[in-house]
């Protein structure tokens, strides 16, 4: 297989970049480049991820200001030209920001930062997420909204692809991500580059979850 | 001439705001019992120089649009000040 070229967007306080990259490289033998936010880059990838984190502070609101950094005018370009983007937790916000995904996350409905496993429901190209799949999460402000037009939209065009089986911070219809109606972009409030190694408190452990999201998500390229 | 555009952002009725939540419960707490509704918003000052007031609100609107609120979850009212 060819090896998949991967870059990594980082912001100031983006700190899921290297975790991402590193689990790329090392379980799925992706070349990474990290894209550093005040350069545009030569759109040479196979996909783009935007790292989880805390880019900028959260300052203003989370992902405003990555969403407006230079190298975002380079992934819109990428995705203009058929490339893949995929956000992960601030990534997703970011990509509601630069409103490349609609809706916005909000702060979670018990105002908690909420750091643990969670069950979800795949749907769409992640309908096949085995019974009792569940990923990391770890968030403040994952709370889904979206306009009940938008909504509507989102649920009747299928773009749903988690659901939270037991909603852990308010999200409108449980949704933990989406995709856009080109399909070509991505965003979850889940961490599946943290699920990758067999875990220790799990049963399951030969179940490795991160690894059926990557697989799905590189079938798709 | 300078002007400062302010920017009020608040979050839309129908979002719910946690903090203000919060809030409330806690003024409840501590016996409040006229308080009836607590939301929490965001005030943003942006010193301009620009040559009218008109420009100001122009430039104002823009940046507001452009990035200081979302339109998803919030609303934002816009003020110039003279300074």
């Amino acid at each position: 297989m060819k090896r998949l070229k991967a870059g990594i967007l980082v912001f100031p306080g983006s700190n899921c970049d290297r975790d991402l990259g590193q689990s790329l490289e090392n379980f799925f033998s992706c070349e990474v480049e990290y894209l550093w936010h005040s350069r545009s880059f030569e759109i040479q990838h196979d996909i783009y991820f935007v790292p989880g984190g805390f880019s900028y502070g959260d300052y203003l609101r989370s992902g405003a200001l990555a969403a407006r950094a230079r190298s975002m005018d380079s992934l819109k370009a990428a995705i203009k030209q058929g490339r893949m983007a995929v956000g992960i937790c601030n990534g997703f916000q970011i990509l509601t920001e630069s409103h490349l995904l609609e809706g916005a996350l909000i702060r979670n409905k018990s105002l908690k930062y909420i750091c643990r496993n969670i069950g979800l429901k795949g749907e769409g190209v992640f309908k096949d997420a085995p019974a009792g799949y569940h990923l990391p999460i770890s968030h403040g402000e994952g709370n889904f909204i979206a306009g009940s037009d938008t909504l509507k939209r989102i649920e009747g065009e299928g773009r749903v692809i988690f659901r939270y089986s037991d909603n852990p911070n308010g999200s409108m219809n449980d949704i933990a991500g989406i995709c856009d109606a080109s399909r070509r972009v991505y965003g979850l409030m889940p961490h599946p580059e943290r699920a990758l190694l067999p875990s220790l408190d799990d049963a399951l452990t030969a179940k490795r979850y991160g690894t059926f999201f990557f697989e799905k998500l590189f079938a798709l390229l | 001439m300078s002007f400062t555009g302010i920017a009020i952002v608040r979050f839309k009725k129908s979002v719910l705001e946690p903090q203000g939540q919060a809030i409330h419960l806690s003024l409840k707490e501590r016996g409040e019992t006229q308080v009836e509704l607590v939301r929490v918003g965001r005030y943003i000052e942006v010193q301009l120089n620009v040559t009218s007031e008109a420009q100001a609100a122009e430039k104002m609107q823009n940046i507001a649009e452009d990035m200081l609120y979302n339109p998803v979850m919030e609303t934002c009212e816009i003020k110039i000040e003279k300074r």
